[in-house]
């Protein structure tokens, strides 16, 4: 202290005043200590944030389990639906035209209408083309069917050429960028081109997959991205990712995005795309040292292996269906043989050893425990742990695995050692605010450099309302369990702790997170410092008004609202937004058989007789599924909190 | 019996701001988080008490934190009030001891001068960081308004 004063009575002062001296330190101090606590409290609630969103997707993953399991189920009851209605198997599980057969096509006489101001691109694809894409994407333009189509046929062309696996290597070229999910964000693409260059002979890129789906702009974005491949296919790589798969884009928004784009010719994209995608190289290596794959790797990983199957007839149309569901592939595998020429056992065995392999690859996910285990919360693919990636590298002579498919806070991360990079590159995944994204670039001496950036700095406040909001929507979804759960509390004693409180919300939502300190926005305390805990609901109320449903109806169609709608997508083949409403009947009560749900088949006929507006027998199941959104009733309030902590209940 | 409650509850309370930066689930934390965790349970350390604090918790300069030894120090901090809040009349205070010419706001080369080269001076990012956030659209920095909005209600 001594010594900090003598330097000061040298250094500072301007009145020659050594009480002031004294009082601006002190003052100093004091300013500095209250600052690095806020900077602080802000990295906290970061961190809340973070968690709330990483727990809520994870649990979003297993739902989509819920789903495949579902139509394992309905599998199950083939020959009972056979008879009984109409025949939703073959709708579900079709077995599509093999990727590989050209489709009848006749793009060429789609007619371009003069009033059409976008790019008329010319095959083959030259510079002066992909600028006009560039320029038309910036301006909001949409890229017309015609072009579209012509475009995805030359890449399906293209990719039938290409190997499983792709062998590139940095003896004639600088450095290459490698990329992680876009999910659909144009602006993170354009912001990639921006800083690191657009693709070009000197400019090589591998894109990890994971290009389509949450974003709105999936379409821009591969568009791009396959413009590019067919302009230099030897600089620009794309590895498929566990998003390139038709039945996740009905569930995470690119068929949708597809078929609100190209109300015509949207059913022939989307058909194109399956192709395309089960098309998609399955991973990447650099040198020889180097693995790029989507997700990761398992113990039973092969690149030889890898390189050898015939990788779109292996997943074609299943590979989420069947995912972590072993038997059923081989059950489903088997009772396919029965229709058709007697083929030897064997190749059901090595066809479904092929598919583990790709699903492995796709679907992974490394942690810090060694060893090898099933991916419980993606329902497909695995853990695997330091010892499995050291003994991939080690077989293969590689050094470093880069893999994509989690959101990183800071678009990048390592583990295992520095033996595995993630790369994510879709800044704001969750909310605006949420992280950043991240590109890694390897020279010849194969060191990775990493650069990040964010496309809109915003506040924590957006991200924090997001993830809260969401939060109170899993609360609402699961309002009849949390009740009864915090009546059993109650009962006893007349009031519930926070203790108590949260036990109920960890048991009944399965969310691993800090409940205590999430309290105060999530509910109110009485005056005697227990839990009021009708307040949990009190934010959230239905939307439109609703049909008289009973109240646990309305909750569980809020719930599996998701669920609902891909299967409505499925049966609705040419994706009109009707369904008749027989369908309807039939799905929902399989549906909630299947859940173990009890709702009668009264409430559902009810149900149907009420949305069915035209009475013409159709449901238009958009509306149907507007109408069991909820609300937030206190939106309002987010917007006036500056440091606060957002709608703290007290 | 409502003192062995009331140690549950701040031991409940440590636990979690502790497990938000036990990323391998194993009990243990990098020292460098340690400021965070201490500031999120309601303590205004300043760098000296937070020397002092890691010193007396760290696992032999290996860099970690184990709980074993965090929750007693920290629960003891928490009952003792060892690093009371700042008000904001005091931090106010502050601000008018650094503003000489009594205008009401601060220019960043006064602030980034006090701050950087007195008490336990800011990094430049640290700097930086604080202009960002505090500096007005006129480049002033207006303490007053600044202090009741960035004043974050301890939790419950």
């Amino acid at each position: 202290m001594a010594r900090v004063v003598f330097k000061h009575a040298f250094h500072l002062n301007l009145k020659g005043n050594l009480w002031d001296c004294v009082a601006a330190m002190k003052a100093a101090v004091l300013i500095q200590r209250w600052y690095r606590r806020y900077i602080a409290r802000l990295e906290m609630r970061r961190r809340y944030t973070w968690n709330i969103f990483q727990s809520i997707e994870y649990a979003g993953e297993q739902d989509q389990l819920q789903l495949s399991s579902f139509f394992s189920f309905m599998l199950d009851n083939f020959t009972q639906l056979n008879g009984n209605g109409p025949d939703l198997i073959s709708q579900l599980l079709d077995p599509l035209v093999d990727p590989w057969l050209d489709r009848e096509t006749c793009y060429n006489q789609i007619h371009v209408p003069e009033s059409y101001t976008g790019p008329r691109l010319s095959f083959p694809l030259s510079v002066s083309d992909t600028s006009a894409l560039l320029s038309a994407f910036k301006e909001q333009q949409t890229l017309h069917a015609r072009y579209a189509l012509q475009l995805l046929y030359e890449t399906k062309k293209l990719l039938k050429q290409m190997p499983n696996i792709i062998h590139l290597s940095t003896s004639y070229i600088k450095d290459i960028t490698i990329c992680g999910d876009l999910h659909g964000r144009l602006d993170d693409l354009l912001l990639i081109f921006y800083k690191n260059g657009l693709p070009s002979a000197d400019t090589p890129y591998v894109f990890n997959g994971d290009f389509v789906d949450r974003g709105k702009k999936s379409m821009e974005v591969v568009i791009l991205l396959f413009a590019y491949l067919l302009l230099y296919p030897d600089s620009m790589h794309l590895n498929r990712g566990n998003h390139e798969d038709h039945i996740m884009n009905l569930r995470y928004g690119f068929t949708k995005e597809v078929m609100q784009k190209y109300k015509t010719h949207g059913h022939e994209m989307l058909q194109l795309f399956q192709d395309i995608f089960s098309l998609l190289p399955v991973a990447t290596v650099i040198d020889g040292k180097i693995l790029i794959v989507h997700g990761g790797i398992s113990d039973q990983t092969d690149l030889d292996f890898l390189s050898s199957i015939e990788r779109h007839k292996v997943t074609g149309h299943r590979s989420v269906l069947q995912t972590g569901k072993k038997n059923e592939i081989h059950r489903r595998l088997s009772s396919q043989q029965q229709s058709e020429p007697k083929q030897e056992p064997r190749n059901a065995q090595s066809e479904l050893s092929s598919l583990l392999q790709i699903v492995d690859i796709l679907w992974s996910d490394p942690k810090t425990q060694e060893g090898c285990s099933p991916n419980t919360f993606r329902g497909g693919g695995c853990y695997f742990g330091p010892d499995v990636t050291q003994r991939l590298l080690l077989r293969h002579g590689l050094q470093l695995l880069i893999r994509s498919h989690e959101c990183k806070q800071e678009g990048y991360e390592l583990c295992h050692g520095g033996q595995v990079i993630t790369i994510f590159s879709a800044s704001n995944y969750y909310e605006e605010g949420s992280n950043r994204g991240a590109y890694v670039k390897l020279g010849r001496e194969l060191v990775p450099r990493f650069y990040q950036y964010q496309v809109s700095r915003s506040t924590l406040r957006a991200a924090e309302g997001s993830a809260l909001r969401a939060l109170k929507e899993k609360l609402f979804a699961h309002r009849c369990e949390l009740m009864a759960g915090f009546l059993q509390s109650f009962l006893p004693s007349g009031s519930v702790s926070v203790s108590e409180w949260a036990q109920v919300l960890e048991s009944v939502l399965r969310l691993d997170l800090p409940w205590r300190t999430l309290r105060p926005h999530l509910t109110r305390l009485a005056p005697d410092g227990s839990v009021d805990y009708p307040s949990c609901f009190e934010d959230m109320g239905p939307g439109n008004p609703l049909p008289q449903v009973a109240p646990n109806l309305a909750e569980t169609l809020f719930r599996y609202r998701t669920d609902i709608e891909i299967i409505f997508n499925i049966i609705d083949k040419d994706h009109s937004g009707l369904i008749s409403a027989e369908e309807f009947r039939h799905t929902w009560r399989l549906f909630s058989a299947h859940l173990g749900v009890d709702i009668n088949d009264r409430a559902i006929d009810d149900l149907a007789r009420s949305i069915d507006f035209n009475k013409d027998g159709s449901i238009d199941f958009t509306e149907f599924l507007e109408a069991f959104r909820v609300v937030h009733k206190l939106d309002s309030k987010d917007q006036h909190l500056s440091g606060k902590m957002d709608g703290e209940k007290c | 019996m409502a003192g062995r409650k009331q140690s549950a509850d701040v031991h409940q309370k440590i636990r979690a701001a502790f497990d938000a930066f036990d990323y391998e689930a194993n009990s243990t934390v990098d020292v460098r988080e340690i400021g965070t965790i201490i500031y999120s349970l309601g303590c205004f350390p300043s760098q000296k008490d937070l020397h002092d604090f890691i010193a007396k918790v760290e696992e032999d300069h290996t860099g970690y934190i184990h709980l074993d030894k965090f929750l007693p120090a920290m629960t003891k901090v928490l009952q003792e009030h060892k690093f009371p809040p700042i008000s904001e009349d005091l931090l106010l205070q502050a601000f008018e001891a650094l503003d000489k010419e009594k205008k009401d706001y601060l220019d960043p080369e006064e602030l980034t001068k006090y701050m950087t080269q007195e008490g336990e001076p800011f990094t430049q990012e640290e700097m930086e960081e604080m202009l960002t956030a505090l500096a007005d659209h006129r480049n002033q920095i207006h303490y007053k308004d600044v202090v009741s909005q960035m004043t974050i209600k301890p939790d419950k």
